[in-house]
């Protein structure tokens, strides 16, 4: 399986939403639903204070929990990647998969069946970034193939400090926050 | 009955139904860009940074905005704002067609007009003031590059009033700091060469939630290579987070901090004393008079402590000439602003980085010539002595004396064009007296593609069409690299809107000014332009932005004599010209107005990426990523007020004045004497149905206003809040 993963450098995120904005109207995603969101997180006491921005979406797990429990194999793997999408010819909307992922990334469409981020596979598949990715003013985020050590996204874990969202769920996630 | 009583639209039109969504049942949505895909270059207009960038439509319906990686305004990537720029096009809210104010039965309301009408209607009153009182008594309030062409047919008719709310409501106090210190301002894009610096001090200035695209770029890929970044800003603002050193200060104690760093620098030697010596006036002075503000005295003023003074100003010292001590953009706060951007320009003086690699360098855009037009008729009269005559140093038009200007019977305006900006939302304190300006005028004409407030006091209403329906002037803006880009109809006009530069034409053609717009389209304007540079628009119909090779250099040589633009050809930190206007000619310290007792709390403002002051709130996109502000305040603050997060509450200020309802951000990131909001929400006027009733105002809060002596600038940092909680019921 080749790994695709996504690589956001929490230091240099300012948090504008670009990604999302960018995510929406790439994927023509319906007023109300979102398939990226930033998060914000204060900690410390005033004045001595740390904000980290996370751009969050679907992590594409290399051991996908919502894949594990769809009953209708409408949630499957592109092209023997970890990128996880769903067919909505297959989707009864059912809903084991929303609770199936630690992430709450997958969202309900209007017409019922459930959908979320794609990695923008369709771009992908030309050579391009998500377009998330490709849109951030602040280059803070990277996308690429894991398995390739050259690839920015390898250089960049292998060299700074990184974490990925709820590890402990062994879903093996895919999008890394640098720290 | 008053002249012209304040209407609001939806009281006169019914609100357009919405288009159904289109339920495509569950078979699968093709993938995005797999249909009949259309490119158009355009420029973004969302905000005046002016990126450049494509539009794509899919089979026929608006798809995506994108950067044009030539750009570099965006090297290929929009901000936030711009992404989501279609959503100024899709508004249903937008103004639909040309409305002019009529009585019935004693009640004054807008009615719908052909643009016919409402040329001769606009003819007719501009012919009668040019009787009455003089051709040159009407004057435009202009935000936005289309506002080009109404000055243009204003200029021709013998009308040169203009004034950009940009200026004293702004950056107007920077502009004229720097220039009384460099001899030339800041100018915009702003000249910082950030992505070369090392050392990035930021003073209130929140860059990242203030979204400059270029601006925020080019920071941003300094602190990528490590460069040290110094924020000066009583809450923990997103460029705070990014700080090694993050200076809290007590609001309005700027000026104290920055004396205090001269004094660092200049007792410590750590000043550029080469740079000094070849450049610079008045360093003797300068020692002389920054000896009283030692680091010890600052830190009783502003909170931070000796120690942080010192060796944040050897910061600054070790990575010189590569540090930026960045002017800030909206920077009319406290009164004495010409004199704190001076502070910084001197700063940046000592510290040998105006013109110089990682400070400021020189911009450069391509020598485009104008379209060649008549000659202006001459002025009549000095409509700046007239106005603003006791501001002889203010360069550009003082938008709240304009208004001053427009009100009584001997006022010198007698009407008023105004081009995209919603001037109640825009100056401070001002509501009163655009009411009474309203009841002075003999001709109140709006152009926008909103029916924001100001929409209310006018005559006649002229829907444009949005930026991405239309010709706007060639973007040539000052750059690291030459370059121009043209932006491009997208879409056909919706509704019955037209081009900026449409309207200005047909008024002026029933002025008998025709020869002023003398083609039929615009393009064939911009196509000779580009035509004397090489290009055509057909070549930017393809091309979307042209780059050009520099011609000047962007740092000074080393060793090169220079003179500059001052009244000793050196810079000036002495200001002989400010003394002679009976100003201080070394900045000096004013403490801020104090908080009237422990219940009053700071009110600042600024900016979000996701808007641009309020024109975007009503922006579908837009408005669902930042639907309505918050209050931010101290949970210790919280606590005084018995509030809690979540929660709405007014704000009240001095003055007795009420926000509308506005929910409270209890976060740790403000000092406990602030209260932080971002500007541009709290709209109340229901024909803007996403944004109306949304968050408070912050300009509706400012009613002290603390005027700057030297450029007129409005300061508006000296007004305090407190909360009222909502009553559960409400």
């Amino acid at each position: 399986m080749i790994r695709y993963a996504m690589v956001i450098d929490t230091k240099l995120c300012i948090g504008c939403g670009d990604c999302v904005v960018a995510c929406k109207t790439e994927n023509k995603v319906p007023a109300g639903l979102n398939r990226d969101w930033v998060v914000e997180a204060t900690t410390g006491t005033y004045p001595n204070l740390k904000t980290e921005f996370r751009s969050e979406r679907c992590n594409h797990c290399a051991k996908p929990t919502c894949l594990y429990a769809c009953p209708t194999a409408a949630t499957y793997r592109w092209e023997d990647t970890n990128i996880v999408l769903v067919d909505p010819n297959k989707c009864t909307g059912c809903g084991a998969c929303i609770a199936a992922c630690p992430y709450d990334a997958r969202l309900i469409m209007n017409e019922g069946y459930v959908s979320k981020c794609t990695f923008c596979h369709h771009r992908v598949e030309q050579g391009l970034d998500p377009a998330c990715v490709s849109s951030c003013p602040t280059r803070c985020m990277h996308f690429g193939v894991l398995d390739d050590p050259n690839s920015t996204v390898s250089k960049l874990l292998a060299s700074r400090e990184h974490k990925a969202l709820l590890d402990e769920t062994g879903n093996e996630p895919q999008v890394y926050f640098l720290t | 009955m008053k002249r012209r009583e304040f209407i609001q639209l939806s009281a006169t039109l019914s609100a357009g139904a919405m288009a159904p969504v289109a339920l495509t049942g569950c078979a699968e949505r093709p993938l995005p860009g797999t249909g009949e895909v259309v490119r158009t270059p355009t420029v973004c207009n969302v905000c005046f940074w002016r990126c450049a960038g494509t539009v794509s439509t899919e089979n026929g319906r608006p798809w995506k905005i994108e950067g044009n990686p030539d750009d570099l305004h965006s090297t290929g990537r929009f901000c936030t704002r711009g992404d989501g720029g279609l959503g100024m096009y899709t508004d249903p809210d937008r103004l639909k067609q040309p409305m002019i104010r009529v009585t019935e039965n004693g009640q004054q309301r807008f009615r719908p007009a052909t643009w016919d009408e409402a040329f001769d209607y606009i003819a007719a009153k501009m012919n009668r003031i040019k009787d009455e009182h003089g051709e040159d008594r009407l004057c435009l309030f202009s935000h936005g590059p289309g506002g080009s062409y109404f000055r243009r047919m204003l200029t021709a008719f013998g009308s040169r009033g203009y004034t950009q709310p940009s200026f004293a409501q702004c950056r107007g106090p920077r502009d004229v700091g720097f220039a009384l210190t460099f001899g030339e301002g800041v100018g915009s894009p702003d000249r910082t060469d950030m992505e070369n610096s090392r050392c990035i001090v930021l003073i209130g200035s929140h860059l990242g939630e203030n979204l400059h695209n270029s601006q925020v770029q080019t920071w941003i890929s300094a602190l990528r290579k490590g460069a040290t970044l110094i924020t000066v800003d009583p809450r923990f603002s997103v460029a705070a987070g990014k700080s090694k050193h993050w200076l809290p200060i007590k609001p309005g104690t700027d000026m104290a901090l920055l004396l205090a760093w001269m004094h660092v620098l200049i007792n410590e030697g750590l000043y550029d004393a080469d740079y000094v010596d070849r450049y610079v006036n008045g360093l003797d002075k300068l020692t002389a008079h920054v000896q009283q503000f030692t680091p010890e005295w600052a830190f009783t003023q502003t909170g931070i402590r000796p120690e942080v003074i010192r060796e944040t100003a050897r910061e600054m010292a070790k990575a010189a000439p590569a540090t930026v001590v960045h002017p800030g953009r909206h920077v009319t706060w406290y009164g004495d602003d010409t004199q704190r951007s001076r502070a910084i320009a001197i700063l940046t003086a000592l510290l040998g980085s105006w013109g110089r690699e990682g400070g400021y360098l020189a911009m450069e855009n391509v020598n485009l010539p104008r379209y060649p037009l008549p000659d202006p008729p001459a002025p009549k009269n000095n409509w700046m002595q007239a106005v603003q005559g006791e501001y002889p140093l203010a360069p550009a038009g003082i938008a709240q004396k304009v208004i001053d200007g427009s009100i009584g019977d001997d006022a010198f305006f007698k009407g008023w064009f105004v081009y995209g900006t919603n001037l109640g939302y825009t100056i401070p304190g001002v509501t009163e007296k655009l009411q009474q300006a309203a009841q002075s005028l003999d001709l109140f004409v709006v152009v926008d593609t909103m029916p924001y407030a100001i929409t209310g006091y006018a005559d006649v209403i002229l829907p444009e069409c949005t930026y991405l329906e239309r010709l706007d002037p060639i973007r040539n803006s000052p750059e690291r690299e030459p370059s121009l880009a043209v932006n491009f109809p997208a879409f056909e006009p919706k509704y019955d809107s037209k081009p900026g530069w449409w309207i200005a034409k047909h008024i002026a053609e029933r002025l008998g000014l025709g020869d002023w717009f003398p083609w039929k389209d615009y393009g064939e304007e911009l196509d000779w332009q580009l035509r004397q540079v090489g290009s055509s628009l057909d070549e930017m119909r393809r091309i979307g932005v042209k780059k050009f090779p520099r011609t000047t250099p962007k740092y000074f040589a080393p060793n090169e004599n220079r003179q500059f633009n001052t009244g000793s050809g050196k810079i000036e930190l002495h200001s002989d010209l400010l003394a002679d206007y009976g100003h201080d000619p070394l900045p000096v310290y004013t403490p801020p107005p104090t908080r009237p007792d422990e219940k009053h709390l700071h009110l600042n403002y600024g900016r979000a990426a996701a808007h641009t002051f309020g024109r975007t709130i009503n922006n579908p996109t837009l408005f669902e990523l930042m639907p309505e502000n918050t209050a931010w305040v101290h949970p210790v603050a919280a606590g005084d007020f018995g509030v809690s997060n979540g929660e709405y509450v007014r704000l009240k200020n001095q003055d007795g004045v009420e926000s509308l309802p506005v929910r409270i951000r209890v976060t740790q990131r403000i000092r406990p004497d602030s209260v932080y909001l971002v500007h541009g929400f709290g709209h109340k006027e229901s024909q803007l149905g996403l944004a109306n009733g949304r968050g408070a105002d912050d300009q509706g809060l400012i009613t002290r206003i603390l005027v700057d002596p030297i450029m007129g600038g409005t300061g508006m940092r000296g007004n305090f809040v407190t909360l009222i909680p909502e009553e559960a019921s409400a």
